[in-house]
């Protein structure tokens, strides 16, 4: 604790000085009644591109996100926090078009992988999904052997042509996510038998197995304890040298440790969003300001 | 912790509080407890009686009376070649006469005759058509006797009766305990109840015709109405579109289960026999009917239990970029099919027992023969009940009961099938 509140300290100072201004940076924080985003939402060296996002529930009737602007770079973690319903969930199933699934929902706005807009028309959203994976906040392993759930992506893309490549891409799946030295004697027991933070590993080599460009995790630690958080986090750690990452957590410690950049929701406004350094030392908005020092949320 | 005298305090007083209400609380949860003890015993109390009233009424239906004859298989009226033309039922009425050398009138000799049953003849035809080599020596043979023999022998007909009020009148008796005496009348297990088909004689009567009907029967319900079910389940469930129109359908499935069956086979009368012109009494005609009976149950059962499976698993495939109909069929469906199993077992139970439906379409007809496919007259097993439970022997009232506990144990077999599926392919997640 001590160590931690040092290095805060410690950045703290930098930032101070990096801030124009520093003595006057209580009263340019935003006032809470402003509903704009604040901070960088656009990054140049972008994967995905959020622009004018609106989601609506029951047909319609309740609107769930409201104008969300924000990039996800390119081998880049980016968290999303904000208090209970605020949207980040909705959001993030946004991005692997998962809220298709579910009745009266419609979304506006454009979302980009890359170039092309993923609510087009013409985009079929099964090659997609393989594209941006998603890790779920509940462990949710198939009922069968730990190397059928790996194996199931690959087989159904048609990205495994033999047994013998099956066998290779799950054992560096699970080693990838790792939890091959923990399981590779037992592959073929059944995958919903194992702990829950080697469950939720698992669930992470699954989507891993499929090779996507982005992964979406929602809020991939809530049922794990802190060991079991440190492993996926290290995991995270790992995971984005290749891959984009955008994250929902409720844990903001979690946040400034494996995030670069950090997008704050409340009640479906994306409030600020920007580095993650700064979205906790010095947050530019009065709302952001009050979560992150515990006054709400 | 708090002493009870420490009144001032509120947490004491809430402790007071709760104190006073428990008695009552806890009356009330013994009351409730002994109520659903009591609806339990009864339901036990009413099975039992069922059970015992069944059991104690059709257990001698297994036992059947025979007669020893001494029978002399004369060659000159026994050609090998040409069994079907002989006299069997003359051998048999000498052999018996034999027996009672006495017995010279006419009149007498039609009684004593009647002691046999007139399946006596058959027997016999069948063990010289099996036997060709025995034909010119003596023979001893056990045949069945007489339905009013059996129920004597059984102590259905009080021996002590004048003999206006019973079936059988002193000399019979006289004749039958002179067998008695020799040892040439005794009860064996009965065989013919579990290998023949129906007859106007209780003591040639069997099941084994009302049992392949409605074993062809459930074939065709099972083959069709299984398939069409689970696909309108997860069409319904995974695929058809939330709208005014799906949720008419629902309503009419719903309803559809409650449509009294003997509707349904009015239904088949008039589609499938009039207008179809398929086979009457036909097992086919018969599974057709009980398909539209059973697939009702068998839809919401497979609705339930598709959704029953956690929406976790359905994100999981969909996650990794499974197609929808990858999803369920390979997560959702193995995930549901114990619950479908239960089901359509539970659905095809109920329409073993069906007999409503099946009077409709014919199959209430008498039939002797045992049905040998799908197109050939038949009857079911509860339908077989029925009739026996209308006919005035009093050799069919056990055979009733006897076939009441020979579908009843198929029952509980089904129902156990059904249990077991469930267990096993039950999975945890």
């Amino acid at each position: 604790m001590y160590q931690a509140s040092e290095t805060i300290n410690h950045k703290v100072e930098t930032k101070m000085t990096e801030n124009p201004l520093p003595g006057k940076r209580k009263s340019q924080l935003v006032d809470r009644n402003v509903r704009e985003t604040v901070g960088q939402a656009k990054v140049p060296n972008f994967r995905m591109r959020c622009e004018n996002v609106n989601v609506y529930y029951q047909f319609g009737e309740k609107k769930a996100i409201n104008n969300v602007t924000l990039d996800i770079g390119k081998n880049e973690v980016i968290a999303m926090i904000g208090p209970s319903g605020c949207g980040k969930s909705t959001f993030i199933r946004c991005l692997n078009r998962m809220n298709d699934t579910i009745e009266g929902c419609r979304v506006e706005g454009t979302i980009l992988l890359d170039d092309t807009d993923i609510y087009d028309k013409k985009i079929d959203v099964v090659p997609l999904r393989a594209r941006i994976g998603m890790v779920f906040q509940k462990p949710n392993p198939f009922p069968k052997s730990i190397y059928d759930n790996i194996a199931y992506g690959p087989k159904i893309h048609g990205l495994v042509q033999n047994r013998q490549e099956t066998d290779e891409l799950v054992e560096q799946s699970l080693k990838r996510a790792g939890l091959w030295n923990e399981v590779k004697d037992r592959l073929t027991q059944p995958g919903t038998g194992l702990s829950g933070g080697q469950q939720q590993r698992l669930c992470i080599a699954r989507t891993i197995a499929v090779n996507p460009e982005v992964i979406l995790m929602d809020e991939p630690c809530s049922a794990l304890d802190p060991i079991a958080t440190a492993v996926i986090e290290d995991l995270i750690d790992e995971l984005k040298k290749e891959y984009s990452i955008a994250i929902v957590t409720h844990s903001m410690q979690q946040a400034s440790r494996v995030s670069q950049r950090t997008a704050f929701f409340h009640m479906g406004d994306l409030i600020e969003i920007g580095p993650t350094d700064q979205i906790f030392l010095s947050p530019l908005h009065q709302l952001t300001n009050d979560y992150i020092t515990g006054r709400f949320g | 912790m708090n002493k009870p005298e420490n009144t001032t305090s509120g947490s004491v007083r809430t402790v007071d509080l709760v104190q006073k209400g428990l008695a009552r609380r806890y009356k009330a949860e013994k009351r409730f407890r002994r109520m659903g003890l009591c609806a339990i015993s009864f339901s036990l109390l009413c099975l039992a009686v069922l059970f015992i009233s069944i059991f104690g009424s059709g257990y001698s239906a297994f036992q059947q009376t025979v007669i020893e004859l001494d029978i002399v298989l004369d060659p000159s009226g026994l050609n090998p070649n040409n069994l079907a033309g002989a006299d069997f039922n003359g051998l048999v009425k000498t052999a018996l006469y034999n027996m009672f050398p006495e017995v010279k009138d006419r009149g007498e000799k039609k009684k004593l005759l009647s002691l046999l049953s007139s399946g006596a003849a058959y027997k016999l035809a069948d063990f010289v058509k099996a036997h060709p080599d025995r034909i010119g020596k003596a023979l001893s043979l056990w045949v069945p006797a007489d339905d009013d023999v059996d129920m004597l022998m059984k102590g259905h007909i009080n021996r002590n009766l004048p003999e206006t009020e019973r079936r059988l009148n002193d000399q019979q008796i006289s004749w039958i305990e002179a067998l008695e005496e020799q040892g040439k009348i005794k009860k064996k297990f009965n065989t013919t109840f579990f290998t023949a088909g129906d007859s106007r004689e209780p003591e040639l009567a069997g099941i084994w015709g009302a049992t392949c009907g409605s074993f062809y029967t459930l074939v065709i319900t099972l083959i069709l109405s299984f398939p069409i079910g689970v696909a309108a389940a997860v069409y319904l469930e995974e695929f058809a579109p939330k709208n005014r129109f799906t949720d008419i359908i629902e309503v009419n499935i719903n309803n559809l289960a409650a449509v009294p069956s003997i509707v349904f086979g009015l239904l088949g009368l008039a589609v499938f026999l009039n207008f179809f012109e398929l086979p009457r009494s036909s097992s086919l005609v018969g599974g057709l009917v009980l398909t539209l009976m059973t697939l009702p149950t068998i839809i919401i059962a497979g609705r339930a239990a598709l959704k029953s499976v956690p929406p976790s698993i359905r994100e999981a495939a969909l996650g990794v970029g499974a197609s929808k109909t990858q999803m369920v069929a390979h997560h959702v469906l193995p995930l549901a099919m114990p619950g479908m199993l239960t089901g359509t077992i539970i659905g095809m139970a109920r329409a073993l027992g069906e007999t409503a439906p099946l009077l409709m379409i014919g199959m209430v007809a008498f039939i002797v023969d045992i049905p040998g496919g799908f197109t050939d007259p038949s009857t079911a097993l509860p339908v077989q009940i029925f009739l026996w439970a209308d006919s005035p022997e009093r050799g069919f009232m056990e055979k009733t009961s006897a076939a009441i506990m020979v579908l009843l144990v198929f029952l509980v077999i089904m129902n156990s099938a059904a249990v077991y599926l469930r267990k096993k392919y039950e999975k945890r997640w």
